[in-house]
């Protein structure tokens, strides 16, 4: 399937250990920063009841969710520990410092604001 | 006339012989003990505790003077007994005095060794055996950087483990290839040196100190390789030989100790001896529950039994926090041995069992440690173990065919006898007995009715796995562990050393404290986040990613992704300015949800979290600030309506929550905390179930602490009763600063007092005078820095508007 790579930011802007929120049409997508300031993105979406997983506490390559702390691994989506769940991941790059996100061809084709 | 007993050591094992006899005959001798040291008699096992900062003297201390006074025992400290007259049945103390005896007991312990080396008289070169040791390694560590400890057996490392947490640099000499090789086979020596020197304790095996050097004091160490040390206190840990001296003297028998017979007899009828400083069929002991054995054994033949003591099997574990070690038995290779080793690299553990014809001769445990009282049953029973040798290895649960692993089932799986407390001898049945015949709820209650988990406390996980069996749900087990998997210490431990160290970041406390992950979870980042802020405020840097959303945003978060905004409303107070302002808002952002909260305050919910910053920005021109209803923090003073309108009032409870919530406001804690006041005892304001309250009588205030309403309702304690409103201001800002310093993170005050004691809190808050002084001015210090409004520093846009804002926006 093919990719159109949208830039959404600097990574300068997502602070470290911290993530900041994509709006889209459907859904929000949350972009992470790690601590040695790698980037992942995931859907807005806690698979145990919908948490805003961008608004959690990230340590290590996983996030824990504001609602009621599951641990959500960053690189694969899945819940982590005992519980079970996944929340879609989306591709990430970054070149030259902007960050870019992978969506599938014919959705979000453009940035249309920045906050 | 009573027969005359003299016993001539104050120390472990004499008083508690002495304590035995006193359960069975409390009055038939005329008892006088003599004690060398100043004290009265303490658990010398928590010396190492109370170097570590965990405990204090008094926590120590087993039979106070009052115990004696009530036994009627004559009990002379500082005194030491320099000449035993067999012929004339007579004692002589180094004061001189002389006193007749009818039966003598010798219970005087051992002496450290001192290496016979140049330089070990030189100050600053002490040994590890009383408190006068602990009080100097203490004010060393004060003053001086850098200590070796010569020896790294059972207590070289306990000396080494309390010396670190008390800010000095350590090095550890052993003389032999591993550490604790009289306990622990290679493998565990090597895990239990890495463990030391992860956490920054230097360790050197087969080193020989040949000569210590120093003018006024200690400065160098060398060893026989030539390698100098430099240091400022050189602890001597290297073993302890039998105190017979006296006995010698006086012409008993003995070898490497005092000789005694089966029924504890030395070689002259009227005198017998117990504890270390004893020889029993060839050998000596240095650990309290064979001395423990002895005493009861000796009790029962002072009242005319024949007891014998036949020797004891003795297990060993390591009083250093986060670093477990259990070793048991014997476990030297043998041609006729055989092995079963288990170990996880991940998980830093390993087990080894020794077998011997069937049955389970030793056991050496690192890491994980739960298993050891089993195996020290099966080593003790000698019953053969063919049957579940194929599961032994992974402890009692698996092997005897129980599937789960809870802890509670292995509880519930061990026999009647299973000696449960190996200190004192006390047995699961004996356990739970006492607890259902007595009505036990808590750990510190059967300690002292059985006195199991008294002595070292190593059992007390067992004990409270014992008390939640015995009264299942009702118990909630609160076993201290580290904080979180991410470490090894304990919230004190992480306490202690941050301020210590001085430490002013969480990257620095991770470095420095060895954080096994790279940057913490979400259980230690807000914790140690908090405590930076408390022990260095206007120091420490704040960590904003390590709080909870709530704290970070300055808004709740609700099931729905949006937010809630509680204003604050000082003292349960409004007016129409306010309720005006808050209607506009409430209109303006389409707020959904608008509700009285149950901390008299108004709540609006369902606001969308970009909206944050514009509806904080309404509600400060009206003069509202944040209610910090999100934070681990002030939260609201609840207020009735008090002598200003209320027939019955007798105190202005309204003005005086105002002024409550304007000296507290702002202020984190460890978890939330409430307060309230009610203007007379019909309590209105419910102000008995807070963290801390106000109730007014006539004559002044009367001030509560320790409520809970939430999951597990706790009336307060009545703290004290004050008159002026200067004392009330003072008492608060103590207790909240006590709390602050004291409480684990996420600890409300209800169950921090259950956890320390009402008592301790009276003293600190209430008696002394100067400590509520202290921490009243540490309060006011600290809250010069958080009493500004976080949400006006946002609507301004001065503060984290990226919070607020989406990055981007996709069509
Ligand atoms: C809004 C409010 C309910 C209401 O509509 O009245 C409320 C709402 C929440 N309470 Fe509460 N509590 C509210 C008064 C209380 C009270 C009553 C009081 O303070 O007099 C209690 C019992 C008294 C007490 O705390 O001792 C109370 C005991 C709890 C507890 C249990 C605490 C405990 O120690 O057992 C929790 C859970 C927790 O904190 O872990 C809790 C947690 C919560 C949380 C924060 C749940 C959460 O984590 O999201 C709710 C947030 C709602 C929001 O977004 O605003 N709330 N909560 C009240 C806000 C008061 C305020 O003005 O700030
Ligand atoms: C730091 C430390 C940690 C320890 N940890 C453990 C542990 O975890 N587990 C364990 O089982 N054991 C531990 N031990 C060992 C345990 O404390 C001893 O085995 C126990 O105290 C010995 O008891 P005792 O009565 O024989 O000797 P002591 O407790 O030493 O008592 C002897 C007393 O006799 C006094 N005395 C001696 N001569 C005279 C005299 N002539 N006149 C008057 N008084 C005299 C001495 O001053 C002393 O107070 C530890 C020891 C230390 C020092
Ligand atoms: S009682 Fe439960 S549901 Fe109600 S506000 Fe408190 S936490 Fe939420
Ligand atoms: S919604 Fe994420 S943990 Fe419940």
């Amino acid at each position: 399937m093919t990719l159109n790579w949208i830039s959404v930011g600097h990574i300068d802007e997502v602070p470290f250990l911290g993530s900041r929120v994509v709006e889209t049409n459907n859904q929000d997508i949350a972009v992470f920063k790690t601590a040695n300031g790698t980037i992942f993105a995931l859907i807005d979406r806690c698979p145990h009841l919908g948490g805003p997983l961008s608004q959690g506490i990230v340590h290590g390559n996983s996030v824990s969710c504001p609602l009621h702390n599951w641990n959500i691994s960053l690189e694969s989506g899945e819940a982590l520990g005992p519980d079970e769940g996944c929340t879609r991941t989306i591709p990430t790059e970054v070149r030259k410092g902007q960050i870019y996100i992978g969506l599938k061809e014919n959705c979000h084709k453009r940035c249309v604001s920045k906050g | 006339m009573k027969e005359k007993l003299v016993i001539i050591g104050n120390g472990m094992a004499g008083i508690k012989a002495l304590e035995e006899l006193l359960k069975h005959t409390p009055d038939k001798y005329d008892i006088t003990v003599f004690g060398a040291e100043p004290h009265v008699n303490y658990n010398r096992i928590m010396l190492s505790p109370v170097l570590a900062g965990e405990q204090t003297f008094e926590d120590i201390i087993i039979n106070d003077q009052s115990w004696y006074d009530d036994n009627d025992i004559t009990l002379y400290t500082s005194e030491k007994i320099v000449d035993i007259r067999r012929s004339e049945k007579m004692v002589v103390s180094e004061k001189g005095r002389e006193l007749p005896y009818d039966k003598l007991w010798l219970a005087t312990g051992s002496n450290p060794i001192i290496l016979p080396i140049p330089g070990n008289d030189l100050p600053g070169v002490i040994t590890f055996r009383d408190m006068k040791d602990v009080e100097e390694m203490l004010s060393a560590s004060e003053t001086y950087q850098d200590a070796v400890v010569i020896g790294g057996g059972l207590l070289g490392l306990e000396a080494a483990h309390g010396l670190q947490l008390n800010g000095m640099n350590v090095t550890v000499i052993h003389r032999a290839l591993s550490l604790m090789e009289r306990q622990l086979d290679k493998s565990a020596g090597y895990l239990l040196k890495s463990k030391l020197e992860d956490r920054g304790i230097t360790v050197l095996t087969d080193a020989d100190t040949v000569e210590l050097g120093g003018n006024e004091r200690v400065e160098v160490l060398k060893l026989a390789d030539g390698t100098e040390i430099k240091t400022d206190l050189v602890v001597m840990a290297v073993g302890i030989y039998p105190n017979v001296n006296l006995a010698q003297e006086a012409g008993l028998e003995c070898g490497r100790g005092i000789k005694v017979s089966d029924r504890l007899q030395t070689s002259d009828p009227s005198i017998l001896a117990v504890g270390e400083c004893v020889e029993h069929r060839g050998l000596t002991y240095g650990l309290v529950s064979p001395l423990y054995e002895m005493g009861r054994v000796l009790a029962m033949n002072m009242l005319g039994a024949e007891n014998d003591y036949r020797g004891s099997v003795t297990f060993t574990k390591l009083k250093v926090s986060g670093i477990d070690v259990f070793s048991a038995g014997s476990f030297a290779d043998g041609p006729d041995t055989e092995d079963i080793v288990f170990r996880d690299a991940r998980q830093g553990t390993y087990k080894r069992l020794i077998i011997s014809d069937g049955k389970l001769i030793g056991a050496v445990l690192f890491g994980d440690v739960d298993e050891g009282p089993w195996y020290f049953q099966l080593i003790k029973d000698k019953d053969n173990i063919n049957d579940i040798r194929d599961f032994i290895i992974f402890g009692q649960s698996l092997a005897m065919g129980v599937e789960t692993v809870d802890p509670l089932v292995a509880v519930t799986a061990l026999s009647d006898e299973a000696e449960i407390c190996g200190c004192n001898g006390v047995c699961k049945a004996a356990i739970i007995d006492s607890i259902k015949s007595n009505c036990l709820s808590s750990v510190d209650e059967v300690r002292s009715h059985t006195k199991a988990s008294a002595s070292c406390g190593s059992c007390t996980g067992l004990v409270e796995q014992l008390l939640k069996f015995a009264l299942g749900d009702s118990f909630e087990t609160s076993t201290v562990k580290s904080m979180c998997e991410c470490t090894e210490y304990t919230h004190e431990d992480v306490r202690r050393l941050i301020l210590l160290k001085k430490l002013k970041e969480i990257p620095q406390v991770m470095q420095e404290l060895h954080w096994k992950t790279p940057n913490g979870c979400s259980k230690c980042r807000p914790a140690l986040n908090y405590y930076l802020l408390c022990e260095l405020p206007g120091e420490y840097i704040d960590d904003n990613q390590s709080r909870f959303i709530n704290e970070r945003a300055h808004a709740n978060i609700q099931k729905d992704g949006t937010y809630s905004v509680v204003p604050r409303m000082w003292g349960g107070l409004t007016n129409a300015k306010q309720l005006r302002a808050i209607a506009d808002v409430v209109e303006k952002f389409e707020i959904p949800t608008v509700k009285m909260t149950g901390g008299q305050r108004i709540d609006m919910l369902g606001v969308k979290k970009e909206d944050l910053p514009a509806v904080w920005k309404d509600l400060n021109d009206a003069g509202m600030v944040s209610g910090h209803a999100y934070g681990k923090a002030l939260r609201t003073v609840k207020t009735c309506v008090g002598s200003e309108w209320c027939r019955f009032g007798t105190q202005a409870s309204m003005s005086m929550g105002i002024d409550l919530e304007k000296l507290t406001w702002g202020s984190w804690m460890p978890h939330k905390f409430k307060m309230a006041v009610s203007g007379c005892p019909r309590n209105c304001a419910e102000a008995t179930i807070k963290d801390f309250g106000l109730v007014a009588v006539d004559s002044g205030w009367e001030l509560y602490v320790g409520g809970n309403g939430g999951m597990k309702v706790r009336a307060c304690d009545l703290l004290c009763k004050v008159t002026t409103k200067k004392e009330v201001y003072e008492y608060c800002q103590a207790f909240v600063q006590l709390y602050r310093e004291e409480a684990h993170y996420l600890e409300r005050s209800a169950p921090w007092i259950e956890r320390v004691g009402l008592q301790h809190v009276i003293e600190q808050v209430v008696e002394n005078h100067e400590r509520r002084a202290e921490l009243a001015k540490k309060f006011i210090y600290s809250q010069q820095f958080v009493q500004k409004d976080p949400w006006s520093e946002r609507a301004n846009g001065n503060a984290h508007s990226h919070e607020y804002e989406a990055m981007a926006k996709l069509d």
